[in-house]
């Protein structure tokens, strides 16, 4: 199973990366989502899998079974998933942003910050 | 968007997803829910009243700003975790208290004050930039 | 439900069951602060005459606890505060040692050097997008980030103290803001999450996410787990956060882009953070890992302070400039780190505080130069020695110590890094230390030639500004004074910075503290 699920990581990463690769913000967007869902497919896969019982404690027991699920990860998956989600929202409204603004999505030709024809300082007075 | 169907079923589903968010709220105490997910169905309700209202109206209806929402939230949250300081214990340890409301003892915690928190910040932040992506919809 | 004082359970298993002293609360009561500080802060945001009043008294506050957590730290050694009662591992640590409160002390002054500038230099705008509630949360993160013992939730500092950072960046959303944000937001992001990808491995291969049980885990797994990998991730994460050379184009992409006294938090804060997460992990929990990629860190070290002095040398506009001396001296900090060693970690603990003060000082004092000369670029401005010699006296004192001349505080932590990595061997790294040192000397003595001491070009002459209030030149003198006087009496900062490295390169006491009976398990 783990196996498994290391080779779906492995797709994950190979297409966020791909994605992440291209010239246009959109595409990169979309990279940084499947990034972060495969890292907390990572994150989940590293607490180790295990089915069929829930990390609830019975009410006639003071602590967990012993195949019970790992609830560490779930844990650190969800704090993941509302940092990335966040984060997605607040680049979409950058990205949607930098269209109206730039006037483009293709990073090459985003160089108001940085313009082409920046002068170098005077050689002397 | 802007239909009579819509218009008219809004307010009503509006209420009810407020409700709900409250009850999911309260219910992740004990069972699956909480602040999280509450404050995301209430920021949802909200959303949908602004599709089908406008945004001026939802900013009306809702009185304070929503990032001022968020900010209370935060403050819940963070107090919450401090509240610990006088109890001699450290950082974010729930402290219970058990008062007994109309003869029913009801069970009270600094995890339910900072849950409710979550509820606000989430509820304000998430309500916030849905309101800012449909304004810019309309603009 | 059943009141805990009536459970059977016995909770001395599983939580700490001694009563916290109160004097325990200093490692949360900076966090604690500035959240709740920034949280008023949203709720009042448009009544924006109270920001000032809330805020600048907070930072005041932030560094007197600060100091107070660096002289605890300092006299009795490193403590802990495990939240919820939960012992460790199990519940998050903050566990305060002396890098992490000297770290957090520096940026607290910075911090309020920042504020107080912000009181005249952001305007109603800037305040109402949130100028001070984004101040307060971003010192959250910061400090945060320097105080915990999880490394989860180092990663969640990092996020708080992003997203702060971003609310900051694009203030007013100018178009060049939103250019420079979206570069700096992307490449962020995603050496934030290479950063989370390494946790969880860490959590793989160690079953556990605090700092003192890693170290106290790693020699176990050392010839089983693939670790030499593990550490590579967590250097290209955090050489990403710090602007180190293969992947530092971000930072000047988007630092000249904002408000320049955000940039001046910027250039101080935020690659530290990442520096001093490089040096928490690489130095703390994988010390055998980092002497084996010593070289690449060696290799990358060199090339990142001639590239920055080089890219400083060739830039007019003078917030891209002190960009590149950022980057500069990031490439001295991790030449430290290469090096290893008490000498060596020393001296990039000392440079890291060094830089702080300093690159905050430059992006200030270019913010009043552009403010009376009316311009940031070298080829305009001029006269302004003539205009204001107290800020050409700054000035001077602000180059000397960015470049590391004597008698300023650049001085001392070049001169360790230099003999430690002399006593190595490593020529080539001491002449890349030197000639990036030349090359900064020479760019900085270029600007003093052309902004200050250059007569005024007739073309710029415009209205006389109005004199600096204290609000701009009072930041600028105490940050200046902060320079001088740990260049004239560098006794205290290097013995501290000794004493880190040494809680560095022998975690027992950091360990012990966490763990004071030998932990659970």
């Amino acid at each position: 199973m783990e196996t498994l699920f290391s080779l779906l990581i492995g797709v994950f990463f190979a297409s966020a990366v791909y994605l992440m690769l291209s010239k246009h913000t959109v595409r990169i967007l979309l990279g940084i989502a499947i990034l972060g869902n495969g890292v907390n497919l990572l994150l989940f896969t590293a607490g180790r899998l295990t089915r069929e019982i829930p990390p609830i404690i019975p009410f006639d027991s003071d602590v967990l079974p012993s195949a019970a699920a790992n609830p560490l990860p779930q844990a650190l998956i969800l704090t993941a998933i509302v940092i990335s989600f966040s984060f997605f929202a607040f680049l979409l409204v950058l990205t949607y942003r930098g269209y109206q603004e730039l006037g483009t999505d293709n990073t090459d030709e985003m160089r108001l910050a940085e313009p082409k024809d920046e002068s170098l300082p005077p050689l002397g007075y | 968007m802007n239909t009579l169907i819509l218009r008219t079923v809004a307010p009503p589903i509006t209420a009810l997803m407020l409700v709900f968010s409250v009850f999911v709220l309260l219910r992740g105490h004990n069972e699956p829910g909480g602040g999280f997910i509450g404050g995301l169905i209430a920021a949802s309700a909200l959303a949908i009243y602004g599709i089908a209202y406008g945004v001026s109206a939802v900013r009306h209806a809702i009185r304070f700003h929503p990032m001022a929402i968020a900010g209370f939230g935060l403050l819940v949250g963070a107090l919450s975790g401090v509240v610990s300081i006088f109890a001699g214990v450290p950082f974010m340890t729930g402290l219970w208290i058990y008062p007994s409301i109309f003869g029913v003892e009801v069970p009270l915690a600094t995890v339910i004050s900072f849950d409710i928190g979550v509820y606000f910040v989430v509820l304000g932040s998430v309500g916030s930039i849905a309101l800012a992506l449909e304004e810019r919809e309309t603009d | 439900m059943a009141a805990p004082t009536t459970a059977p359970i016995d909770l001395s298993a599983a939580m700490v069951m001694a009563p916290t002293a109160l004097a325990d609360w200093l490692v949360i009561a900076p966090m604690g602060l500035m959240i709740t500080l920034g949280a008023v802060l949203m709720m009042v945001r448009h009544k924006l005459h109270l920001h000032g009043w809330i805020a600048i008294p907070g930072l005041v506050a932030l560094v007197i606890l600060d100091g107070l957590l660096l002289w605890r730290v300092a006299v009795d050694g490193p403590f802990t505060m495990t939240a919820g009662r939960w012992l460790p591992p199990f519940g998050i640590s903050f566990t305060a040692d002396l890098l992490g409160a000297l770290l957090a002390f520096t940026s607290g002054i910075v911090a309020l050097a920042a504020g107080i500038y912000g009181l005249r230099d952001i305007n109603a705008t800037g305040r109402r997008y949130g100028f001070f509630p984004f101040l307060m949360l971003l010192m959250a993160g910061v400090t945060g980030a320097f105080l915990t013992g999880d490394i989860f939730n180092l990663y969640v500092w990092f996020e708080v103290l992003l997203i702060s950072s971003f609310g900051l960046l694009i203030l007013g959303s100018e178009r060049q803001q939103v250019d420079g944000a979206l570069k700096y937001a992307v490449l962020n992001l995603i050496g934030t999450t290479l950063f989370l990808i390494a946790v969880g491995y860490v959590y793989a291969i160690f079953g556990t996410l605090n700092m003192a049980d890693i170290a106290r885990k790693v020699p176990e797994q050392r010839d089983v787990a693939p670790l030499l990998t593990l550490s590579t991730l967590f250097i290209l994460a955090f050489a990403m956060k710090a602007a180190a050379f293969p992947v530092n184009f971000w930072l000047p992409a988007s630092y000249h882009t904002p408000r320049v006294v955000v940039s001046a938090l910027f250039g101080g804060l935020l690659t530290k953070v990442g520096v001093y997460a490089m040096i928490r992990v690489m130095v703390m929990l994988f010390p055998l890992e980092r002497e084996e990629l010593s070289l690449l860190l060696a290799i990358a070290a060199a090339l990142t302070m001639v590239l920055g002095a080089l890219g400083a040398l060739a830039q007019s506009d003078l917030r891209r400039m002190a960009g590149f001396a950022v980057i500069a001296g990031i490439g001295n900090v991790v030449a430290g780190v290469a090096i290893g060693g008490q000498t060596g970690i020393s001296g990039a603990i000392l440079y890291a505080l060094h830089s702080i003060v300093a690159m905050t000082a430059l992006y200030l004092l270019a913010g009043e130069a552009a403010r009376i000369g009316g311009s940031w670029s070298l080829q305009t401005l001029g006269g302004l020695y003539r205009q204001a010699p107290g800020l050409a006296v700054s000035a001077f004192v602000i180059f000397f110590a960015t470049a590391g001349l004597p008698p300023f505080s650049g001085l001392w932590p070049k001169i360790i890094i230099l003999k430690a990595a002399l006593d190595i061997g490593a020529w080539w790294l001491s002449a890349a230390l030197l000639v990036s040192a030349l090359i900064l000397t020479l760019t900085l003595g270029r600007v003093f030639l052309l902004a200050f001491w250059r007569p005024q070009l007739a073309s710029a002459v415009g209205e006389p500004v109005s004199p600096a209030t204290w609000h701009r030149s009072g930041p600028l003198v105490g940050l200046v004074a902060v320079l001088v006087f740990f260049g004239m009496f560098p006794d205290l900062p290097v013995r501290l910075s000794q004493g880190a490295a040494a809680t560095l390169l022998d975690p027992t006491a950091y360990i012990q503290s966490v763990f004071p009976t030998g932990g659970a398990e």
